[in-house]
């Protein structure tokens, strides 16, 4: 194991090290009114990581096993990369106009680059201590982004929250990981499980550690957090939360079920079960009346997160592979969404569903986009989010969960219902005080228009599955 | 033989969606009409050579044998299973591409006049032609898959076609009831293709029908209450053919579908939309016949001819004119659901033919009334029967044309409706008689709605009309003089040699008696409107006023959308939303505010952390993580 190694089996790590480091640098050394030209440097570099994340990884493992990698963790690192730079490319003019002034836009990219690096160590981690440092550290700096309005009384607030919840969480999840340690003895994943998996302090340990990835997906009921938080923070911050951060988790927690804990799979299952059931039912119950887009679509991603269970639930490599197939088409899905309001909020200032009436005699391409992304959040063909669900449902009634699919598809039914609401506000619907017509600018463009062609492709262009579930056959 | 062709059918409409929809704004107004009525046009044309071909030039002595005339692999899921889009040609797709272009096609032309004043043609262009590429995908779809994908997608477009007064509240919530119930069904729909499909393990429809073959190949299906897993699958298939076709009671959403533009009645819930569910069942029909000894079917037959009488009797107490042409046609689909129900495999295959028939028929006269009654409703401006009569002398060619579809529906001899209606129930017959005698009262029943819609608004009172009602123009008048045509002569097909429950030719007989007394309650009960509603009298008054109770309750569709509504509010709204809104109104945010108010006068930046709000939500955690923990201890033995 030479170093060369280690910089080319990390090179997703090191590459987001170094464009901090320089981001760092920059920080410093550049005089404080020209701090502008580093957005455009940031989002460059960031291109470059992204493209070069598509490069194929292989199967390895580092220091003695505490970093590990193959095919498919490098897959599910690509798309989070996607998901951050769509981010990237619709929140340039927020930056710009709201952060930059205030000297924080630097900040902001720094902070996000490094919730990227903890996503990264935690798909990676190969032992409890690195799992938990890369669970920290995608979470804490996203806690200060969320307070980056210091004006509004409210961003702060869901940054104040998210913090002490999120500490909460850590430390049911720190001592659940300490209960496993002193059954095993060991931290590493590997061999983790093998003697011990009948003893009654091992699973209490594990229930308290399955309690904090719970929190972090915001699945009911640990996730009193979200809505508060969806809605106070910064429309980016919230797509990040929503969107990056969960399918991150959801990674992490495939991950670990369906190796480490494999053993424990009589008990996990019917954990999952019941969060299913009262993630989505609880989700959608909330999101028929929301007023607020922002928190609207924060219920629906909370119901969407019941939805990824059912894959998880099914196992094997093609349960493993509708989950990813279904990240995927949630990450261009639920980020046009976010895009859309980001768009309509920077120019009016509005995210009430009510100032969307109408919005498509003004904004007729910018609504369209919205009830893409909407039709696809519910599951209508021929758009992605169709075979997403289709995918899962057909995975679960595969391994024969078939009251769970009913229940499921029955939160499909009422989803529709709201996921309508908005769209008939904006079709079918005339205002007297429409929101005026908006300019948006080519950044917000290109992000926009990279979640069209996920939402298309990916339900049109079938290779993408065959792909996903090659990579998931390779990894068990 | 070269059949590749037939894939430009659905393309053309395609097209014309694309073309109107891109070229939104910078077409002129005209030229949309024209480019969506020569692409149907075309597609029509294309189609009737297709079904000249095959019917023609295919016969052997197994009878037809279905085609695959294009096919590509569209997702590729692992080596076993794929999803394939393709085009399958046999007897029934081509019957249904046939009324499916040649009803589009009319609509489109009829549609150029009667839309000639209303502001965004194009998007209505655009709408239609999107419509009609999903039926057709939908009709030549040869696996399941690609049947839901565009029933799903016909069910959007209607959506926006039902929609397409956009600015009228009702035609709105119109739209968004019709999708939401139908979307109800399909839920079951795709519950039921899962079902199904892994089972059989193929979508295809080759294998699905093979029901043989999914038996021998799972020795153990599982059986849910005496039933096997197949009848289940299949079902939840028909909950969803039912929601589609507006059957019994899921039909709610039909009459208030009536609010969009007339031409897209005649479309969509005449001849080709609402069909789609007995197509589907005709889709599968050996696999409906051969499971569990036709229990599927039995159903499907009850739900059909109950859906037929129901309709009926509420379409006579209706005074707005399409909502009688709805119901009738809710009764003339439990008509062709009947038919299918009754039907054995085979030589016994005379309710299959009977229905398809009917089907076929029934296309051509419902659209002709539906146009009719456009050419009325934009010459008297109302939709209500009250503000119609004597229409006769205003409009000679419209009366005409409507008094055809009239004794075609009501199944005069030698009019279309009378040969396949009279096959349906002379499928009835030998089956079932309680079926057969409750599709002949509704015989009776629909002969004189139909009469006296009629009646009322071509006789009946004379009456001053500001403007004076008159013909529609010749781009409304060919579609109907088209449809008049059709309805007289289509009941001379030789439907029985061509469209076969097993393919091979059909032998029939025909009996005398049983036609000579369908005809008989058909007459009765133009009679019986004749002597009521020919002149103006307050007969009809009388006798409604005399029954009271039953009339009201009849009027008002037998509270139907109340007991939907009733349900939504006091099981759905009441018991689950509201406790779940009120625990988030009052005990999430309450608490918030009750604490806020109380810290009021501390310092603002401890007010907000001090809020209490994190620890209701922090106990909230931590009693869940105890919850979990319990359940674990308690379960951990039985691992």
């Amino acid at each position: 194991m030479n170093w060369i190694d280690i910089v080319t089996i990390m090179r997703d790590e090191w590459s987001i090290i170094g464009i901090l480091i320089l981001l760092l640098a920059g920080e410093i050394l550049v005089d404080k009114k020209q701090l502008s030209m580093l957005i455009p440097i940031a989002i460059g570099l960031f291109v470059l990581h992204t493209a070069m994340s598509f490069i194929p990884g292989d199967k390895a493992t580092l220091f003695g096993g505490m970093y590990r990698t193959n095919e498919m963790m490098h897959f599910m690192k690509a798309i989070l990369n996607v998901a951050v730079l769509i981010i990237l490319f619709q929140s340039y003019d927020w930056v710009k106009t709201t952060l930059l002034p205030n000297g924080m836009a630097n900040a902001f990219y720094m902070l996000l680059f490094a919730v990227l690096s903890g996503m990264y160590f935690l798909i990676s981690a190969g032992d409890f201590i690195m799992f938990f440092i890369g669970f920290e550290l995608s979470t804490l700096p996203i806690a200060a982004m969320a307070a980056f309005q210091l004006k509004e009384m409210r961003s702060t607030e869901a940054g104040i929250k998210l913090v002490l919840l999120a500490g909460l969480a850590s430390g049911i999840m720190l001592y659940g990981i300490s209960l496993m340690y002193a059954v095993t003895g060991t931290l590493y994943f590997d061999g983790f499980l093998s003697a011990y998996y009948h003893e009654p302090l091992l699973v209490f340990g594990f229930i308290l550690f399955l309690s904090g990835l719970a929190f972090k997906i915001s699945l009911v009921p640990f996730h009193f957090w979200a809505p508060d938080v969806y809605e106070g923070a910064p429309i980016a911050i919230t797509s990040l939360l929503s969107v990056v951060s969960k399918a991150a988790s959801v990674f992490i927690l495939m991950i670990l079920l369906l190796t480490v804990f494999k053993d424990l799979s009589d008990a996990w299952k019917m954990v999952l079960y019941i969060l299913a059931v009262l993630t989505m039912t609880i989700g959608n119950l909330f999101a028929l009346r929301q007023t607020n887009m922002k928190r609207f679509l924060a219920f629906s991603s909370i119901a969407q997160a019941g939805f990824i269970l059912l894959g998880i639930l099914a196992g094997g490599a093609v349960g493993a592979a509708t989950v990813i197939y279904f990240v995927l088409i949630y990450v261009f899905t639920n980020l046009g969404a976010f895009g859309v309001i980001q768009a309509i909020k920077d120019e009016s200032g509005k995210e009430d569903m009510t100032d969307y009436t109408g919005l498509y005699r003004t904004n007729p391409k910018l609504s369209l986009v919205l009830v893409l992304a909407l039709f696809s959040l519910a599951g209508i063909p021929p758009v992605a989010g169709f075979f997403g669900k289709f995918f899962l449902f057909s995975a679960a009634a595969g391994k024969g969960y078939y009251i769970l699919l009913i229940i499921a598809v029955i939160n499909v039914t009422i989803s529709l219902y709201y996921y309508l609401l908005p769209i008939r506000a904006m079709l079918l619907r005339t205002s007297d005080t429409p929101i005026p017509t908006t300019k948006s600018g080519n950044m917000m463009r290109i992000g926009l228009l990279i979640c069209v062609a996920g939402i298309m492709i990916l339900g049109l262009y079938s290779p993408v599955y065959s792909f996903v579930l090659g990579l998931t056959q390779s990894w068990l | 033989m070269n059949w590749s062709y037939t894939i430009w059918i659905p393309l053309l409409p395609f097209l014309s969606f694309v073309i109107n929809g891109v070229l939104y704004n910078r077409l002129p107004k005209k030229l949309s009409g024209v480019i969506g009525t020569s692409a149907l046009g075309v597609a029509a044309l294309l189609s009737y050579l297709t079904a000249g071909r095959y019917f023609f030039g295919t016969t052997s002595a197994e009878g037809y044998q279905p085609i695959l005339a294009w096919q590509s692999t569209w997702m590729h899921i692992t080596d076993k299973l794929a999803i394939d889009m393709g085009v399958y040609l046999d007897p029934i797709s081509i019957m249904m591409l046939v009324v499916v272009t040649t009803i589009s096609f009319l609509v489109h032309l009829y549609s150029v006049g009667y839309m000639s004043e209303e502001e965004g043609r194009n998007r209505y262009f655009a709408w239609l032609g999107l419509f009609s590429f999903s039926m057709l995908g939908l009709v030549l779809a040869p696996n399941l898959v690609q049947t839901y994908m565009f029933w799903e997608l016909v069910g959007v477009s209607s959506f926006l076609l039902i929609g397409y007064y956009y600015d009228k509240p009702s035609a709105v919530r119109a739209a968004l009831k019709a999708f939401i119930v139908t979307r109800f069904a399909d839920v079951f729909f795709l519950i039921g293709i899962l079902l199904y499909s892994y089972y059989s393990g193929s979508f295809k429809f080759e294998d699905l029908n093979n029901i043989a073959a999914i038996q021998a190949a799972n020795s153990s299906i599982p059986v849910f209450m005496g039933l096997s897993a197949l009848t289940w699958g299949l079902m939840l298939i028909f909950v969803g053919g039912a929601g589609k076709s507006a059957m019994f009671p899921l039909h709610i959403w039909l009459p208030d579908a009536m609010e969009g533009p007339t031409p897209v009645s005649a479309l969509i819930h005449a001849a080709t939309m609402v069909v789609a569910g007995v197509y589907l069942v005709a889709r599968l029909f050996p696999a409906f016949h051969g499971s569990d000894d036709g229990f599927a079917l039995h159903v499907v037959a009850v739900v059909g001819t109950f859906s037929s009488l129901f309709a009926a009797i509420i379409a006579m107490t209706q005074m707005d004119i399409k909502r009688v042409l709805a119901f009738s046609t809710m009764s003339q689909i439990g008509y062709m659901m009947m038919g299918l129900g009754v039907s054995g495999y085979g030589e016994e295959g005379l309710g299959y033919t009977a229905s398809m028939f009917h089907l076929f028929t029934h296309a051509a006269f419902k659209a002709l009334l539906f146009l009719g009654a456009g050419a009325i409703i934009h010459a008297v401006h109302s939709n209500s029967l009250k503000d119609m009569g004597g229409l006769r002398k205003y409009m000679p060619m419209t009366n005409i044309t409507f008094l055809i579809a009239c004794l075609a529906i009501s199944g005069v001899p030698p009019f279309a409706g009378f040969f396949s209606k009279d096959m349906i129930l002379e499928a009835a017959y030998e089956h079932n008689k309680l079926i057969y005698f409750t599709g002949y009262i509704t015989a009776g029943l629909t002969a004189f709605y139909m009469f006296r819609i009629y009646f009322m608004a071509f006789w009946g009172r004379n009456r001053d009309y500001d403007h004076k009602p008159h013909d529609p123009v010749w781009s409304m008048k060919i579609p109907l003089i088209v449809l008049a045509a059709g309805s007289v002569v289509l009941g001379l097909l030789p439907f029985n040699e061509w469209v076969t429950s097993d393919l091979r030719p059909l032998h029939i007989h025909f009996d005398m008696m049983m036609a000579a007394a369908s005809v008989g309650i058909g007459v009765i009960g133009i009679i019986t409107a004749y002597l009521l509603y020919r002149k103006p009298s307050d007969a009809p008054d009388k006798i409604s006023h005399s029954l009271g109770f039953v009339y009201k309750t009849v009027k008002n569709k037998f509270y139907m959308d109340e007991l939907y509504l009733g349900i939504m509010r006091e099981v759905i709204l009441k018991r689950i939303a509201a406790p779940v809104a009120w625990f988030d109104r009052h005990i999430v945010d309450g608490t918030m505010n009750l604490i806020g108010n109380t810290t009021v006068g501390l310092s603002k930046g401890i007010k907000r952390i001090q809020s209490g709000d994190f620890q209701v939500y922090a106990f909230g955690i931590l009693i869940a993580v105890i919850f979990f923990v319990v359940l674990f201890n308690y379960f951990i033995p039985t691992i």
